[in-house]
């Protein structure tokens, strides 16, 4: 058996909102008892729209915010970071890349040092050591050395992406989670991200959480798909088996909801309007 | 007679490294009750060669066409006054942030009631009422009560609503909607796609479609212009577009799409077109 990367146990998340003197309090249940297990190089996608939690399930597997209650499990070890601080070597194994490639990347710090900066923070390694690894890794995720000095505002959306991408994997992560990492970008470099994202996979043995709403992504990307409804998994499966027989009404409704583009569609269309008139 | 015709459109705009050009030598024309899309990605020049028809480009933008005409009118040859009677009311556009196109500070009753006084001169009472039956047409059910809602009160797809219904106040000849659809989530842009469609064919209007969605593109489409760095690519019927695809930028952006990938890896556009192709000369 394969190794299993990523284990989550019943997890949930509340949020809480005090009340004023006019509102009661309010109890926001955003995910409400998430588990999966995911293996070694395999793609998880989430999907779901707005409001459905997956980006709150996201941030915590991040370990940016705690879960209410339930168990997450990296690499086998247990995850508590409301009881112990999170250490740089297990920082290490998780990194994340954000949906708008414009907001994530500051806009006063050059690339070279965007690279830089979380081996800076979480290893002892030398200037050298860390610029021939930003380097190595500008090339890894196809641009340019010379790329080095300058700085994001002088990118395009799917540039700025790469980079992103180049920065979560400076620490060498054994689980990376891409919220909605193409959802801002063109069609053409859609692709070309979902390429290198494919490429690297294969070459550092990744584990992916990719996060995302649009199912035609999901069904080229992903191993295993879940799909959430107001925090709850709803479907959960191999992506051949949710796409292929989807069960809950909700899946359903999100698949007749993506627009279809094949020829066979689009007579359907045309004819059902010709008949109208 | 078409419903607006453009022929040979430039638009470049002024910079500090000097000027560019964003569109180039484009024509079009779109027939009453016809759907037309405008694909293209970012810096195509889908969006502002409509911003120029609507004279909404800003004062760095230079405008040169051969003709513009909106029902056999000159728009280029009218003044501005002229202008503001046409646009908003016989030709209205819908943008692509819902939440940001509208004023929050003030109630999407206002700025319905806005336009109906600018452009209809009705009273008070009349506005009120045709306010209701707008936000009726466009699925907005308890109309009355969101009268006196804030933007912020109200979601995206409900924002985006209350933006068509200002849109067809005045029962527009043309609509134009620029990624109507981009911010949404996939099931409300189903509604909202199935509303634009529905509302086109009740009214017999023209609607004008600009979005990157292939998907958008066949769900609504009759006839497309596919544009790539500001030049038009392919003009075609929907059906032709998508069996036979002429232009090599069309094919690249039908096989970008992943559920069309064949083997593990997804084509890229410069697999299909030269680097030189279609640059703004």
């Amino acid at each position: 058996m394969s190794e299993i990367v990523l284990d989550v146990r019943n997890v949930t998340r509340d949020y809480h909102s005090k009340g004023t003197m006019f509102t009661k309090p309010k109890v926001v249940h955003a995910v409400k008892g998430v588990s999966f297990t995911l293996e070694k190089g395999k793609t998880l996608a989430i999907v779901g729209e707005s409001g459905c939690g997956k980006s709150t399930l996201a941030r915590i597997l991040t370990m940016i915010d705690a879960p209410t209650s339930g168990e997450l499990y990296i690499d086998g070890d247990r995850i508590d970071i409301a009881d112990q601080a999170v250490t740089p070597a297990l920082r290490r194994k998780v990194q994340i890349i954000f949906q708008n490639p414009y907001g994530s990347l500051n806009p006063r710090q050059k690339i070279g040092d965007v690279l830089t900066e979380p081996v800076l923070l979480n290893t002892d390694k030398s200037a050298a050591e860390r610029r021939d690894m930003a380097m190595e890794m500008l090339k890894k995720v196809g641009m340019l050395p010379e790329h080095y000095n300058r700085y994001p505002h002088m990118f395009s959306g799917g540039q700025r992406q790469r980079i992103a991408i180049a920065r979560a994997l400076m620490l060498n992560p054994s689980l990376l989670v891409l919220d909605e990492p193409v959802s801002a970008l063109d069609l053409s470099v859609q692709a070309q991200i979902l390429n290198l994202l494919a490429d690297l996979q294969d070459e550092f043995g990744l584990t992916y959480v990719f996060v995302s709403h649009d199912l035609s992504v999901v069904k080229y990307i992903a191993d295993e798909v879940m799909v959430m409804y107001f925090g709850e998994v709803v479907e959960y499966g191999s992506r051949d088996a949710v796409f292929g027989n989807p069960q809950h009404d909700y899946t359903k409704t999100l698949f007749a909801a993506t627009p279809r583009a094949d020829v066979a569609s689009i007579k359907t269309r045309l004819a059902a309007k010709a008949a109208l008139v | 007679m078409p419903l607006l015709e453009i022929e040979n459109l430039t638009v470049a705009f002024d910079t500090s490294a000097g000027l560019f050009t964003a569109l180039n030598k484009v024509s079009y024309s779109v027939e009453k009750g016809e759907v037309l899309a405008i694909v293209g990605e970012s810096g195509s020049g889908k969006s502002v060669a409509m911003l120029a028809v609507m004279g909404l480009l800003p004062s760095t933008a230079t405008v040169t066409a051969d003709k513009i005409s909106f029902e056999g009118l000159d728009l280029m040859a009218m003044g501005a006054n002229e202008r503001r009677r046409i646009i908003g009311k016989d030709m209205a556009m819908i943008f692509q942030e819902p939440i940001a196109s509208l004023n929050p500070c003030f109630t999407i009753g206002f700025q319905i009631e806005e336009v109906l006084a600018e452009h209809l001169k009705l009273d008070r009472r009349a506005r009120r009422i045709r306010a209701i039956e707008l936000l009726h047409a466009v699925g907005i059910a308890d109309g009355e009560e969101r009268l006196d809602a804030y933007p912020h009160q109200m979601s995206g797809g409900q924002c985006q609503r209350v933006m068509i219904a200002i849109a067809i106040a005045c029962e527009p000849k043309l609509l134009i909607a620029d990624e109507p659809t981009t911010a949404l989530d996939v099931t409300i842009q189903k509604q909202i796609l199935d509303l634009l469609v529905q509302l086109q064919r009740d009214t017999g209007m023209g609607l004008i479609m600009i979005t990157h969605d292939m998907g958008v593109v066949a769900e609504t489409a009759d006839r497309v212009v596919v544009q790539y760095k500001g030049r038009k690519m392919e003009e075609a019927g929907v059906l032709e577009l998508f069996e036979n695809p002429k232009s090599g930028y069309t094919r690249a952006l039908l096989s970008a799409l992943p559920e069309n990938a064949v083997g593990d890896r997804l084509p890229v556009v410069a697999d299909f077109v030269p680097e030189d192709e279609g640059a703004p000369a």
